[in-house]
């Protein structure tokens, strides 16, 4: 399978780039500490939220913006091999999301055993906050792997990475706050979840803290949304809503990558 | 061995290749020389597949260069100037493409990388070499695992006076041995030393493809050098032909 | 003898009445003077799902280790398991209570007892219209250990004086864990009430007390640990509320003490209208929760002291224990939430955390007043246990 080896080389390659050895090792310091001054296990959870849903996004589009830049030797040499694009391309993506998603994982599982933190409630919230990072590792991996398909000056790639992520961080729940507060007489619950859905970072956001901050939640709108996001069918929306983030703006920079001159 | 038909290729609104055709033998080293911008790399690059080309047809002994990869195994490539991955040292490239293309270790031209005096730096990370010994590992890629039709782009541009003696007699004997070769260079020396046929490339096209002999008979000169430099003369004044020949 | 109701004919006066095992389907059982009545494990009265099982007529009744079941529900009469109407001194101990309509009925009581009692109501929503623990127009009545699950309202009052609640089990009520009117000089002191439908409601009374009780998972739209509706000069101390989708709400509620409570994981941990006015707050622990405090009003008239606050970010240079800057715990995304509940959706996100930042640096739109001037800097060692 050329695809395996593929990713087995670009993986040596990322691996040996210190900066996911350093992210895995802030994930690590983040969690131990949070684990130590939170105490119970759940609060600790709570707070890393915060870091999964902005650090990662963050992270992983800067860092795969300059990382398919800088593959282009890499690409060059490959593709003058028997490689086919596609194939190519699938193992560099392999190769951005699978070493951040470990070095995530990793990072923040082993304070959890070491501490023996693992309680129920902990590993419940533990696992999900975890499939949330590496969904949304794949989904900024997309993005960044569009955006440098399409922008060849890699600045320009950058700053369009970071403007993304301010959008979608930011910008964007500017927009959801001001429907919420201009329309606040009409029941517009289905409709908050719908832009949440249109945004990967509030989709993901959404779904942990339904599951973390259950009381708030089940108040008000929170009825409404744990009905329709907090069963397992939601659940597996909202991870559908996400795969599809993934695959959309994959496969658009796939049809870059293939149609590219190198 | 390489059949290139009608080929047009074009970066934005820039036009590169119009309407190229050319045939390359088995066995010979063909000479594809041109001015600055006449589409010499792009049309190396549209051999291997790292360049699209908008319209015409390439054929790589009967297999579309467009389609299936796997003609690819039968190439070596030596481009302009060595980029390869920063983390990489000579040896994970050397033994990532023999995993790539399927070859044996064994099958790996030990002689070339002695005779290139690559040894001591096999385990240094590329990124630190010099420009004139990463084109020496440049150099041993593309004969590495001894391809069929090996693409050398400025081969000799980077390298010391030995190591280009080196890749000069590596690539007649390898031609001796019923290689095939497709050579793009600014010295034109070196070519005339090197090369059995000429490909003259003007403005994306291909204004003669002929021997070393027919070229000069045809231009009255007596080197490689000035029957190009007559046939840059004379394409400068002739408008590009419109009707191709097929 | 084969029936119970002709043993209670013959019963003298301080006689007791013991039920061997098995089960009696007789009708409504009336205890017309003062005997004991108790059952051997095994003792099962049935209401045959049509009336009412045991009425308590005379004076120093108990009631003890009996097994009644099945009333049958009911629009038309209030059928209970248990019922006492217009008696002093009666005791109803250690029986278990199963799918009856209302479970202990007591009406127009006096010095009675309740204690020990197992009640399971129906549990589905259609049946449930009766309450466990019932209680109207009594006067120091005494609630003590009972257990109760799936009635209506799990322990009610409804003009009660000199009343006593003391560690009972309310959980999973169709409508209040423990609902109270009308009802003064009350105390209720180390219950648990857990996962009821819209919590524990009191209203409309005075000089209650609430000792060390534990709310906790009380979720819903409408949902309270406790609520307090025009509830005056009470005291609220020692309660743990837990995971609920409001921990303590005050309405109309004024000049009541609430201290040393901890907040842990509720939705809101405390919401109070803008007309509970002189309500004081001390040493209590506010942790983890999504809002501290709601209020809907940019005027205070209440007063924080010395709380624990997770979310208080100030300092302590003169090393006293107390932050040396107030803490202002009303999030301006809790005004936010309060005026467009859809905005919940945003809950956690960097623009909230942004917002709240700015107003905090200058407030604009949050109580002023609000504020908690000596927020204490460790957290007081207070075991919050698991229900």
């Amino acid at each position: 399978m050329t695809i395996l080896k593929v990713v087995r080389y670009v993986i040596l390659d990322v691996v040996r780039n210190r900066w996911v050895l350093a992210y895995g090792l802030f994930f690590l310091a983040v969690t131990d500490v949070l684990l130590r001054l939170g105490g119970s296990g759940p609060r600790a959870m709570l707070s890393l939220l915060n870091v999964v849903v902005l650090l990662i996004p963050l992270v992983t589009i800067v860092f795969g913006t300059i990382y398919w830049h800088g593959a282009r030797e890499f690409n060059e040499l490959l593709l003058s091999q028997p490689v086919a694009r596609g194939t190519l391309f699938h193992g560099l993506f392999a190769g951005l999301v699978i070493p951040l998603s470990v070095a995530f994982v990793v990072g923040v599982t082993i304070p959890v055993l070491v501490q023996r933190a693992a309680d129920g409630q902990t590993t419940k919230l533990l696992l999900l906050l975890l499939l949330a990072g590496c969904a949304l590792t794949a989904v900024f991996g997309a993005l960044a792997v569009l955006i440098a398909g399409l922008v060849d000056d890699r600045l320009k790639g950058l700053g369009i990475a970071l403007g993304v992520w301010l959008v979608m961080t930011v910008a964007y729940d500017g927009l959801v706050l001001w429907v919420a507060m201009a329309f606040q007489d009409y029941p517009i619950e289905g409709a908050m979840l719908a832009l949440s859905f249109a945004n990967p970072v509030d989709l993901a956001r959404v779904l942990l803290v339904l599951r973390f901050d259950v009381s708030a939640l089940m108040g008000y709108t929170g009825a409404v949304m744990q009905r329709m996001l907090g069963t397992p069918l939601g659940i597996a929306a909202a991870i559908g809503g996400l795969a599809a983030w993934t695959i959309v703006p994959g496969l658009f920079a796939l049809r870059a990558f293939h149609r590219r001159d190198f | 061995m390489v059949r290139a038909r009608g080929v047009d290729k074009r970066y934005g609104k820039l036009p590169v290749l119009r309407g190229l055709d050319l045939d390359v033998e088995r066995g010979q080293v063909t000479a594809i020389v041109g001015p600055n911008a006449s589409g010499k790399t792009t049309f190396n690059k549209i051999l291997l597949g790292l360049v699209r080309a908008d319209r015409g047809e390439v054929h790589i002994d009967g297999h579309r260069v467009d389609e299936d990869p796997s003609y690819r195994a039968r190439i070596g490539y030596m481009p302009q100037s060595a980029r390869f991955p920063e983390n990489l040292c000579a040896d994970d490239v050397f033994r990532m493409l023999a995993d790539l293309r399927g070859a044996s270790e064994a099958s790996r031209d030990e002689e070339l990388i002695e005779s290139l005096v690559l040894g001591p730096v096999l385990r240094t990370p590329i990124r630190v070499l010099s420009g004139g010994m990463r084109q020496r590992v440049n150099a041993a890629l593309a004969f590495l695992f001894r391809p069929e039709l090996l693409l050398l782009d400025e081969p000799t541009a980077a390298l010391d006076p030995i190591s280009s003696g080196v890749l000069k007699d590596k690539i007649r004997q390898e031609r001796d041995a019923g290689r095939t070769f497709i050579l793009t260079s600014h010295v034109l020396s070196e070519l005339e030393e090197l090369a059995d046929r000429v490909a003259f490339l003007l403005e994306g096209q291909v204004r003669f493809s002929g021997s070393q002999e027919e070229l000069k008979a045809k231009t009255g000169e007596a080197t490689l050098e000035r029957a190009i430099a007559q046939l840059m003369r004379q394409g400068a004044a002739e408008p590009p032909a419109v009707a191709r020949v097929s | 003898m084969q029936r119970v109701g002709d043993a209670l004919r013959l019963a003298a006066a301080g006689g007791r009445v013991l039920v061997k095992p098995g089960l009696y389907l007789e009708p409504t059982l009336r205890i017309e003077r003062p005997v004991t009545l108790e059952g051997e494990p095994g003792a099962i009265l049935d209401g045959g799902g049509t009336h009412t099982i045991l009425e308590i007529a005379a004076d120093d009744v108990t009631v003890r280790g009996l097994t009644l079941r099945n009333t049958g529900p009911s629009q038309s009469e209030e059928r209970a398991g248990i019922r006492a109407a217009g008696v002093r001194n009666c005791r109803i101990e250690s029986n278990h209570l199963d799918q009856t309509l209302f479970a202990i009925y007591l009406a127009d009581v006096q010095d009675c007892l309740v204690r020990a009692n197992i009640v399971r109501g129906p549990e589905s929503a259609q049946m449930v219209s009766g309450n466990g623990i019932h209680v109207w127009s009594s006067r120091q009545v005494q609630v003590l250990d009972n257990d109760v699950r799936g009635h209506r309202d799990g322990i009610y009052f409804e003009f009660v004086s000199d009343g006593h609640v003391v560690g009972n089990r309310s959980e999973r009520s169709a409508r209040y864990g423990m609902h109270f009117m009308f009802s003064n000089d009350c105390r209720y002191e180390r219950n648990l009430y857990l996962q009821n439908n819209n919590g524990v409601a009191v209203m409309y009374s005075k000089r209650a007390e609430f000792i060390d009780n534990r709310f906790e998972r009380n979720w819903g739209s409408a949902a309270y640990g406790l609520l307090l509706k025009d509830i005056n000069d009470s005291r609220i101390e020692g309660n743990q509320f837990v995971s609920n989708s409001v921990g303590l709400y005050l309405e109309d509620a004024n000049r009541n003490r609430v201290i040393g409570n901890t907040f842990q994981g509720n939705g809101w941990a405390l919401k109070s209208l803008a007309n509970a006015l002189d309500n004081v707050y001390e040493h209590n622990i506010f942790e983890g929760n999504a809002f501290d405090v709601g209020t809907n009003s940019r005027s205070n008239v209440s007063f924080f002291r010395e709380n624990y606050w997770d979310r208080y970010r100030g300092y302590d240079l003169d090393r006293d224990g107390f932050g040396d800057v107030p803490h202002a715990p009303v999030r301006l995304f809790a005004l936010v939430v309060e005026r467009a509940p859809a905005t919940l959706i945003l809950l956690r996100s960097l623009l909230v955390d942004l917002l709240d930042l700015a107003e905090r640096v200058i407030p604009s739109l949050t109580p002023e007043t609000l504020l908690d001037d000596r927020p204490l800097m460790k957290r007081p060692e207070r075991q919050v246990s698991r229900g």
